[in-house]
């Protein structure tokens, strides 16, 4: 008999092992009483069961071991609302309890309409209403950039998912349209999801996407627009005989979704990457195709990382070693390295690296394998709130820009309560950091300077242990331009002094106590969104430490552990260490836009975005400060402070796209 | 004859005996084994589900939850009603657990997405530790809340391992 079939009922009965094994031995019995030949055809059967059971018993403890990965800390009460600190859950994937913050108080904040509408941001991209997540297909066609995005219309969390969309003139003034795709065929009946657009030879376009099937199975479509006359591409069709690609063998049908843009081979045909994963090993998977309708998948991979887990997300594009210029994905050469970009679904950080494409067979090797796509020291393009970027060859400015859904950090019952949820970063340029050659530098969009307003200059000595009030009227809406500069005699007596102990190996932002802690050369920066006594606050510095070999290694940092009283708020501490060159200055900038802070330091070579909910430093309320809380050095502060206008973001109507148009 | 068929039965036996069920091996790799192992164990659909239909469960059972919190909430607007401010913030979170945290849960682990289930499930439990807080130590749901908190960290546990 088939031994599996025997397995199920008798693993059924693992509830009490020692009685259904007693049981067991029952039908046994009557072997004894069987003729003697059959006995050796039971003993042989008998023999066979045992085999299986061992393999059984194998097999499952073989499929145990995946989750040994996953740590989680014991169970500790979590009643006792003591100075236990907050672990910021969502960002860690290292399973640590989530704690109400009780170090200020252990009064819950109970959110009122007037404190959550404060929130909304004035020139972000997010729709009316209800909950967004990754960047679509972004693109520039016909004088308008399109934005497609992830989108519930019905609810403020993740579901029901279909493609919202909205187009500008100048990636920051946009007016809303209606939906481009829903989920009306059983193969994206479960939802419409993340995909890229490509520009075809003779300037048309085609969306390839992932749907969930009606059985739940990851699929790829094709979908073009219905009319490609219509600049603002509002209606698409959907290709007759989607799916076009689905789970090939070896991959799991929930493990295969986020196609890339594609881009042309040496021999004239489109490829493609997508990610999935092989038990923990993150993958990218590769296709090549004429007409985007039938595929050949390769035998091997674009890449793989052992221990990362499911790339969602995946980004594939060419950088200029030498120029600041964006590339077509298609570019190749000498002059380019590639990067290779995921989404950790582990971690819900985005990783990338920098390496080599080899378009003979498809493949791609890091320059640094110690850094690879998705290793805990990996790059990272923000590392604060930033997850499913997606970047496109902007054709009409020849740059290539970088989209990124910002989540909220706040509880769900807030999010229902303002009926909204989430953001998209500022749209940046990415262009390889041609100083070190090393990693990406990331920028504003330049048209985002069509928001400023007035601005003030300051310069200043700010000395140790002091926070000066930035006289700048309203504070919610700013765009910070920064130099520092660490007092030349500090600097060199601290260097000096063998007792100012080296700090850099230990250090980071993370886990040295945020800016609070005050160290030899830092911190040092700007407090955003801080009330008038400093009750919340939301620092945003540098962090100069000494290194063993005398050295200085620079940090920056984003502390949200005082961003807000309210307790049902993740609030970590967010930073790396950034790159400092011979001869540079610390230079900072910082855009702050009600409930998100984005910051940039050195020009873009490390960004941090990050979510704030103050309850009290809003409105009229919200102030900044600079503040250096070094214990000894003096530093000198030259910035300017921008007023941010609203972008303004329409609602669908002809007449906000008429208005647009002209601009 | 007799004697190996014997020695045969006996060697089945700690094969059996050594071989955790998948409910027990997956509830080892969560903070609370006795829970989990109970939680599952009294569902008549843990003894055949897969890690993916053993979340779902464990998620049905903080819809459970949540729905008898909140009829012992509604319960105590009379009998206490002193604590009006707090059952009203108690009762929005928990109705964000039955509306928001508990369809995005089943939606993203039955699709295929976990991730968006492990924070719909972390919520939960945000939303019972905030509730539980807004009695400044005199709560009188503790027990009620304590459980939603403990449920959703062995939940959490188990949708990572979906990830």
């Amino acid at each position: 008999m088939a031994s599996s079939d025997a397995l199920l009922p008798i693993s059924a009965r693992e509830e009490d092992p020692l009685l259904s094994a007693g049981s067991r031995s029952d039908p046994n019995a009557e072997t004894h009483r069987r003729r003697r030949p059959v006995k050796g055809l039971l003993a042989v059967s008998f023999g066979l069961l045992f085999i299986a059971f061992y393999v059984v018993l194998i097999a499952t403890h073989d499929g145990s071991s995946r989750s040994n990965d996953v740590k989680i800390e014991s169970d500790e009460t979590a009643t006792t609302t003591s100075r236990a600190r907050l672990a910021g859950v969502s960002e860690k994937s290292n399973g640590q309890l989530w704690k109400l913050s009780g170090e200020r108080n252990t009064v819950s904040f109970a959110w009122n309409n007037s404190v959550l509408s404060w929130q909304r941001t004035a020139f972000h991209f997010q729709p009316e209403q209800n909950w967004m997540n990754d960047p679509n297909g972004p693109l520039f066609y016909k004088g308008w950039y399109h934005f497609f995005y992830q989108y519930n219309p019905n609810a403020a969390v993740w579901g029901d998912i279909v493609w919202g969309h909205a187009v500008s003139k100048d990636l920051i003034h946009w007016v809303h349209l209606p939906i481009a795709m829903v989920a009306d065929q059983w193969y994206d009946a479960n939802g419409v999801w993340t995909g890229s657009a490509t520009f075809l030879d003779d300037g048309s376009l085609v969306m390839l996407y992932t749907g969930s099937t009606d059985k739940s199975v990851q699929v790829q479509n094709l979908a073009y627009p219905e009319d490609l006359n219509d600049p603002l591409l509002l209606k698409w069709v959907k290709y007759s005989g989607n799916p076009v690609l689905v789970p090939p063998p070896g991959i799991l049908p929930k493990d295969f979704r986020d196609p890339t843009t594609a881009w042309k081979t040496s021999d004239g045909k489109w490829r493609i990457t997508i990610g999935s994963k092989i038990n923990k090993t993150g993958i990218s998977l590769v296709y090549d195709t004429i007409d985007f309708k039938t595929y050949e998948k390769h035998d091997t991979l674009l890449h793989k990382v052992p221990n990362t887990g499911m790339w969602e997300c995946v980004d594939f594009y060419p950088v200029s070693k030498t120029a600041v210029n964006g590339l077509d994905t298609s570019v190749n050469g000498p002059n380019v390295k590639h990067i290779v970009k995921a989404s950790m679904d582990d971690t819900r950080f985005d990783h990338y690296a920098v390496g080599t494409y080899f378009d003979s067979n498809g493949t791609w090797i890091p320059d640094d394998p110690t850094i690879d796509v998705g290793m805990s020291a990996s790059l990272r393009y923000d590392y604060g709130k930033f997850y499913a970027s997606k970047t496109f060859y902007d054709q009409n400015k020849g740059r290539r820009i970088l989209w990124s859904w910002i989540g909220e950090s706040d509880s769900e019952a807030a999010d229902v309560q303002k009926g909204w949820s989430s953001l998209q970063g500022i749209p940046r340029t990415v262009v390889l950091d041609t100083k070190t050659g090393k990693n990406l530098v990331q920028w504003p969009v330049e048209e985002i300077k069509s928001l400023r307003l007035s601005s003030k200059q300051f310069d200043m000595e700010v000395g140790p242990g002091s926070v000066v009030p930035v006289d700048v009227d309203s504070a919610a809406q700013l765009d910070i331009e920064a130099e520092f500069e660490i007092n030349k005699e500090s600097l060199d007596k601290i260097l000096g002094d063998a007792s100012v102990l080296a700090e850099a190996e230990e250090f980071s932002c993370q886990k040295s106590g945020g800016a609070s802690v005050r160290g030899a050369l830092g911190p040092f920066g700007f407090s955003v969104l801080a009330d008038k006594s400093l009750s919340e606050q939301t620092p945003v510095y540098f962090y100069v430490a000494k290194g063993k070999d005398s050295k200085l290694k620079t940090f920056f940092c984003t502390d949200t552990s005082r961003s807000t009283f309210a307790n049902d708020v993740v609030k970590p501490i967010y930073g790396s260490s950034v790159p400092v060159l011979k001869g540079e200055k610390l230079t900072m900038r910082i855009l702050v836009d009600h409930s998100i802070v984005e910051g940039f330091a050195q020009a873009g070579r490390t960004c941090i975005s990050s979510r704030v909910y103050p309850t009290k430093a809003i409105y009229g309320a919200a102030k900044l400060f600079v503040f250096n809380n070094a214990i000894d050095a003096t530093i000198t502060a030259s910035f300017k402070v921008w007023q941010m206008n609203s972008a303004f973001i329409h609602p669908y109507s002809e007449e906000a796209v008429r208005a647009l148009s002209s601009t | 004859m007799k004697k190996m068929v014997v020695v045969m039965m006996i060697m089945m036996v700690m094969v059996m005996v050594s071989e955790a069920s998948m409910i027990e091996q997956t509830c080892k790799e969560t903070p609370d084994f006795n829970l989990c192992v109970s939680l599952l164990d009294s569902d008549p659909r843990g003894s055949s589900a897969d890690t993916s239909g053993l979340a779902l469960i464990l998620v049905d059972k903080i819809k459970g939850l949540a729905t008898k919190t909140l009829k012992e909430i509604n319960s105590l607007y009379k009998k206490r009603p002193e604590l009006k401010q707090a059952l009203d913030e108690c009762s929005r979170r928990y109705k964000t657990i039955l509306k928001a945290d508990v369809p995005e849960a089943i939606e993203a682990i039955s699709k295929g997405v976990p991730k968006f289930g492990e924070d719909g499930v972390i919520d939960a439990g945000v939303e019972a530790a905030v509730c539980e807080g807004e009695f400044k130590g005199k709560s009188p749901l503790t027990s009620l809340t304590k459980s939603m908190q403990k449920v959703s960290n062995v939940t959490r546990a188990i949708v990572r391992m979906l990830l």
